[in-house]
């Protein structure tokens, strides 16, 4: 994308924010008159479907931390190929998916495996800052990359993002029971026969992946959103695994939409409405929660 | 009934790294017996269950599980892990879990045999009496529910031998009693061999045909009232054990604790 085009969304978005008619058919139809903004609703969909069910593995795996250091160990791969005329998102991809296989080798119960990813987590956001350092004139490329620039996507990119999501998807299909087992009890996994280590390994890829595609809509920073979140809430719901994938996949896609649909019509970042959303969201079940249980406390005690 | 030992092993010898666990183990469990494995922790009681699975090789020795070599993956065992107890956050139902028991280990969704493999799971967890809470959160389910699901995972695959390793260690002493009854009647019911690592032989001794002690780098196998006495124990060991019983009748090894090697902890 050129500077020209991203100054020309900036100012549709910033400067003159399109008027709310209250008549829902006709913002629609407004805000699917932007190509760009069906280009986001594209990419958007897509992600968070990719997210939503990846996210549950995540969530099951206790691999949230891993997850939140893949993107910000992407940050470098981003900004360093920006500095040598790269795709940052190839950067992006290169970057995850190394240290996704690496995470995937260090094995899911090693102690203080959390302690060397953050050590290489570090290390590699240093990296990012010499990057950016050393490129100037890309500052608001390295914005993209920290905070989310779905509304800049073209129609190529919704292609690539497409191919990514499928391949993502189909993976996860594939490798859907003996992960479940292996993320559940990887002793009793690993004596029915399941690779466990090549499974982890598999497993960080194709959250590689998923995280690479998810950078574009919220930025390396904000990933907890679409990929944590979201699987994080479904489980306090349901504890069946096809219900709590589908749970955070329809969340994912909520937020989603409703946050792009929110930031056309104000002047601030889609990115803070999409974390907004799944925070107030995450909040209020955490909140309900034990009032839940109280009142079904005491329903049950009424009637003993 | 086969004519085969369920497990045979001849001059086996199992190494951690460089370091031997134990050496020159012979014994035959017969098939469809209960035999307790005792001894001290870091003797290597898990050792000979990962060698059974399939999961380590033997140094040494030959090892025939169900009359053919140990391998990995083996649809004829059923296996409860050790320090099995979940995480309380872990969102999977106990019918999920046990339903892993029947196809986890196959790529893919399970699409096809859907309905078959829900009947096996809904028998298994009947043979255990966890119909009440099977369809709880498994994390959030007491340590002897979560063990009784366990055993409905390593039962749902219709097993020959039973490989459990400390199933009663989280348990208080009722529970401890009633899983090994539990455990001893499908046995019998189903004809299958038991071996279970405890760390009291006296929850087991009205169940169990043999004790496979454990402990200073050697294993030793016999009836428990033959095995659990002073004059046995010191003579396999060659050094001073003593046996003792309280007034209710329990029995206590006392002398065995101190390993030599701790190979894992």
């Amino acid at each position: 994308m050129t500077e020209l085009h991203r100054t020309a969304i900036h100012a549709v978005i910033n400067n003159s924010s399109p008027q709310l008619s209250w008549n829902p058919f006709e913002d629609l139809a407004t805000l699917f008159h932007f190509e760009f903004m069906v280009h986001a609703f594209q990419a958007g969909t897509i992600i968070a479907i990719v997210a939503g069910a990846i996210g549950y593995f995540v969530v099951l795996r206790g691999s949230a931390f891993a997850a939140h250091a893949l993107s910000h160990i992407g940050f470098a791969g981003a900004t360093g190929a920006v500095v040598i005329g790269l795709s940052p998102i190839a950067g992006l991809l290169a970057f995850t998916l190394g240290a996704g296989v690496a995470i995937g080798a260090l094995g899911s119960r090693l102690r203080g495996r959390d302690v060397t990813i953050g050590i290489v987590l570090a290390w590699t956001l240093g990296l990012g800052v010499l990057f950016i350092s050393l490129y100037r004139g890309y500052a608001t490329e390295a914005y993209a990359i920290l905070f989310g620039e779905i509304l800049g996507i073209s129609t190529s990119d919704v292609a690539v993002t497409l191919a990514a999501g499928v391949i993502t998807l189909i993976a996860v299909g594939a490798l859907y029971r003996p992960l479940l087992f292996s993320s559940v009890d990887e002793d009793l996994a690993a004596a029915k026969g399941v690779p466990v280590t090549a499974l982890s390994i598999a497993f960080m890829a194709i959250l590689a992946i998923a995280v690479t595609e998810a950078v574009q809509v919220v930025g390396v920073l904000l990933i907890f959103a679409l990929v944590v979140t979201p699987a994080a809430i479904a489980v306090r719901f349901t504890s069946r695994p096809a219900i709590a994938i589908a749970t955070g996949i329809g969340l994912a896609l909520t937020f989603s939409w409703l946050g792009l649909a929110i930031a056309f019509y104000s002047p601030h970042p889609v990115s803070f409405f999409i974390t907004s959303l799944a925070f107030a969201t995450y909040v209020a079940v955490r909140i309900a929660e034990p009032l839940k249980t109280r009142m079904r406390r005491t329903t049950a005690n009424a009637t003993a | 009934m086969t004519d085969h030992p369920a497990i045979a092993a001849r001059e086996l010898s199992a190494t951690y790294g460089s370091r031997a666990v134990w050496t020159g183990a012979t014994f035959e469990i017969p098939s469809g017996s209960f035999t307790a494995i005792l001894g001290p922790n870091g003797s290597g009681k898990s050792t000979l269950v990962r060698l059974v699975l399939g999961l380590l090789s033997a140094a040494e020795g030959d090892l025939e599980v169900l009359g053919k070599p140990p391998h990995r993956g083996n649809p004829s065992i059923g296996y409860v892990p050790q320090g099995s107890h979940f995480d309380p956050e872990l969102s999977i139902r106990g019918r999920d879990f046990v339903g892993l028991g029947v196809d986890g280990h196959r790529w893919g969704m399970r699409i096809t045999d859907r309905a078959q493999a829900e009947t096996k799971v809904a028998k298994a967890i009947a043979s255990v009496d966890a119909k009440q809470y099977a369809d709880r959160q498994l994390g959030r389910l007491s340590g002897g529910e979560q063990q009784r699901l366990l055993l409905a995972q390593a039962l749902v695959g219709m097993p020959q031998l039973l490989l459990l390793d400390e199933p009663l260690s989280h348990l208080d002493v009722r529970n401890q009693q009633a899983m090994v009854q539990l455990i001893s009647d499908v046995a019998r019911e189903r004809h299958l061999t038991v071996l279970l690592i405890a760390h009291d032989v006296n929850p087991l001794l009205p169940h169990i045909d043999h004790v496979l002690y454990v402990a200073h780098g050697r294993l030793a196998m016999g009836k428990p009232n033959e095995i659990i006495t002073s004059e046995s124990l010191s003579r396999i060991y060659s050094s001073p054990v003593e046996v003792l019983k309280d007034s209710r009748g329990r029995v206590f090894v006392v002398g065995l604790e101190e390993e030599v090697s701790h190979p894992h902890d």
